[in-house]
């Protein structure tokens, strides 16, 4: 997974010649579908930027794409792989929404940094276990991470159903905040959900930068990543760092619970994620693990992922699937590690 | 209700039924990883077979080549698995991710082309469908599975390409020839548990159908310790917890309290996290899965 050199071209054109594989395969196999690659094109392309519905949209989907990103991408600089950031984000969410709706009375400055906290601390704790696991018992971060989203579904699903029901509801959701837990729509962007936790997302992909390369416990981060032995030996409490990844990066995905609950939905709906925690892993390795390219990515999946909302309608044959099979094939052209050694060897061979 | 006789033959019954598509999975997973390469694309796998063999039913009319068909399309999503991995060297957690988005999205996008709904397909007519047929077979596979492994050469080779790729390298077999052929076996082994989810257990493909049946395999798996009959035991665990969660919603216990499913759902993955953790038992992983083999 290591890009050989650093800097030149490699880092930059290889998730862009990703993309454009990934595309144009995807495009194809609409083409297959007899439909015109060109028209699903410019449907995709409209329906993501074609108004400023459709942009607010867009960036309303990239936002929690972007904390996903990083929920990846930061326990991957250590060596460790989350697959963990859909449960993290479903508890983190359910925390926000079983704060408002068991203190609907704190008022406004106060409400919404209390559910981010505990939106925060929800994911925090479950990326706590699969790291405390890995650290302590050796058991594999990928198979705990995988076992505990099931386990934060079937939790979420009680709580909702059981404990905090929306009695006003048909569908499976809690029950609403309270009215001070409302954050800034963004309403240049019309009807659009898009709220000021687009800005937080941002935020926190600054704050992890700063953390990896400006501080001490970032650079432990890179060197147990790098090479564990070499990193131990040097003192680096390798363990520490490691739980300390799972950690922020399940408080990341947690925050996602911020957008959709404070900024959307004004409750925790079950099932509200199409995935973002799974997306994530697509983002953070088409950033190539970079804090600034999980936004550049999350924006265009978050993009990609409204733009093919449309195709249903606008299409014959060709459903918003299409983002599926676009995010698959993007995800496999960047990981073949063989095939951009090929390509290099290609370059300065002759 | 009365817990009689009558209930729990009843149960067993389901228990073996809905445990079929598990036992298909897990046998998949199991020589994949036994091998050395890590599969969290079983999910991806059986959604393919799921899919291809109601297709394959609905033209045919016979579940026999649904079942064929089944295998076919897991076999074929499993070489592009086994072309990332193993060929081009894909980290296997990355390229299994993407195998099962891209199943998640292949399935519904052939399905509206094919009957113009992304939802689900028509029905299967009952003689298009399996009987009972998929639960004997299912066994039979445990049973010569576990013989295989355990008594041939190329069962050997399979242990050693996980345990130690370096010995069986210098006994002068490819190392990359039996995981090649471990991954595509086990996509369509796979396969054949999303086909008898579709043919057997219900009688159309829905989106996603699969929901999960594919990680809960490797549950069993790792629960049963990468072994064929303890991890066929784990997948009758998990098929009875499953059975009974059907069994007892909306069923009340103690009281007016009725049973929360959900802790009953979350059961299969919970035991797997303390297994794997020494909490009960110790379940220890092939040595070399998860690395790339490099000659040299």
């Amino acid at each position: 997974m290591k890009v050989a050199a650093k800097g030149g071209w490699l880092p930059l054109l290889q998730p862009i010649l990703a993309v454009a594989a990934g595309l144009a395969a995807g495009l194809a196999v609409a083409g297959l579908a007899g439909e015109s690659p060109w028209h699903v094109l410019k449907i995709l392309a409209r329906s993501a930027f074609g108004s400023p519905y459709d942009l607010g949209m867009s960036l309303f989907y990239a936002t929690p794409l972007i904390f996903t990103g990083l929920a990846v991408a930061l326990p991957l600089k250590a060596g460790l792989f989350n697959i963990g950031a859909e449960g993290q984000l479903t508890l983190g969410a359910l925390a926000a929404a079983a704060v408002g709706a068991l203190f609907p009375a704190v008022p406004w400055p106060w409400a919404p940094l209390l559910a981010g906290l505990a939106a925060f601390a929800a994911g925090a704790f479950w990326g706590f276990i699969p790291g405390w696991l890995r650290v302590r018992r050796g058991s594999h971060e990928v198979i705990n991470t995988i076992m505990l989203n099931f386990i934060a579904a079937g939790l979420a699903s009680w709580v909702t159903l059981y404990l905090l029901k929306n009695p006003a509801s048909q569908n499976p959701e809690t029950r609403d905040l309270g009215a001070g837990y409302a954050i800034a729509k963004l309403h240049v962007f019309g009807d659009a959900p898009v709220s000021s936790a687009l800005f937080l997302a941002l935020l926190a992909a600054a704050a992890v930068w700063v953390f990896l390369w400006k501080t001490v416990a970032g650079f432990e981060v890179r060197a147990v990543g790098e090479n564990d032995v070499a990193a131990r030996k040097a003192g680096i409490r390798d363990g520490r760092a490691r739980i300390l990844v799972m950690v922020l990066a399940g408080g990341l995905a947690g925050l996602v619970g911020i957008g959709e609950v404070l900024g959307n939905a004004g409750r925790f709906r079950l099932g509200f994620s199409p995935d973002f925690g799974f997306i994530g892993i697509a983002v953070a390795l088409l950033a190539r693990g970079r804090p600034e390219g999980v936004v550049a990515a999350g924006l265009l999946f978050g993009a990609l992922h409204k733009g093919s909302a449309d195709l249903d309608l606008e299409t014959e044959n060709v459903t918003r699937d299409l983002s599926l099979i676009l995010q698959a094939l993007v995800i496999l052209s960047v990981s073949a590690d063989g095939l951009w050694d090929w390509l290099k060897k290609r370059r300065t061979a002759p | 209700m009365s817990l009689d006789f009558a209930m729990w033959e009843q149960m067993a019954g389901s228990t073996l039924r809905v445990s079929t598509p598990l036992l298909f999975a897990v046998l998949g997973g199991l020589l994949c990883e036994r091998a050395g390469v890590v599969n969290i694309a079983l999910e991806g796998l059986m959604l393919v077979g799921a899919f291809a063999a109601v297709a394959a039913a609905l033209a045919t009319g016979s579940p026999w080549t649904g079942a064929a068909a089944g295998a076919a399309a897991g076999l074929v999503f499993a070489a592009i698995y086994a072309l990332m991995v193993v060929r081009l060297r894909a980290n296997q957690i990355v390229a299994g991710t993407a195998i099962n988005m891209l199943a998640a999205g292949v399935t519904p996008f052939l399905c509206k082309i094919l009957y113009d709904s992304s939802g689900a397909s028509p029905n299967l007519p009952l003689d298009s469908r399996f009987a009972i047929a998929p639960v004997w077979f299912a066994w039979i596979l445990v049973v010569a599975c576990w013989s295989w492994l355990h008594y041939t050469p190329s069962g050997l080779w399979v242990r050693f390409a996980g345990e130690n790729p370096e010995a069986l390298d210098t006994a002068g077999v490819s190392v990359n020839r039996v995981r090649w052929l471990a991954v595509i076996a086990s996509g369509a082994i796979a396969g054949l548990g999303g086909a008898s989810l579709s043919i057997f257990l219900s009688s159309s493909f829905t989106r996603n159908m699969t929901a999960g049946r594919g990680f809960m395999a490797l549950a069993a798996l790792i629960f049963g310790k990468w072994k064929p009959i303890p991890a066929a035991a784990a997948c009758l665990l998990f098929g009875f917890a499953d059975a009974a969660q059907i069994r007892l919603q909306g069923v009340t216990l103690w009281g007016e309290q009725s049973v929360p499913v959900q802790f009953i759902q979350i059961l299969p993955y919970l035991l797997t996290v303390l297994v794997l953790a020494g909490v009960v038992g110790k379940s220890r992983s092939p040595k070399s899965l998860g690395l790339p083999f490099h000659r040299g």
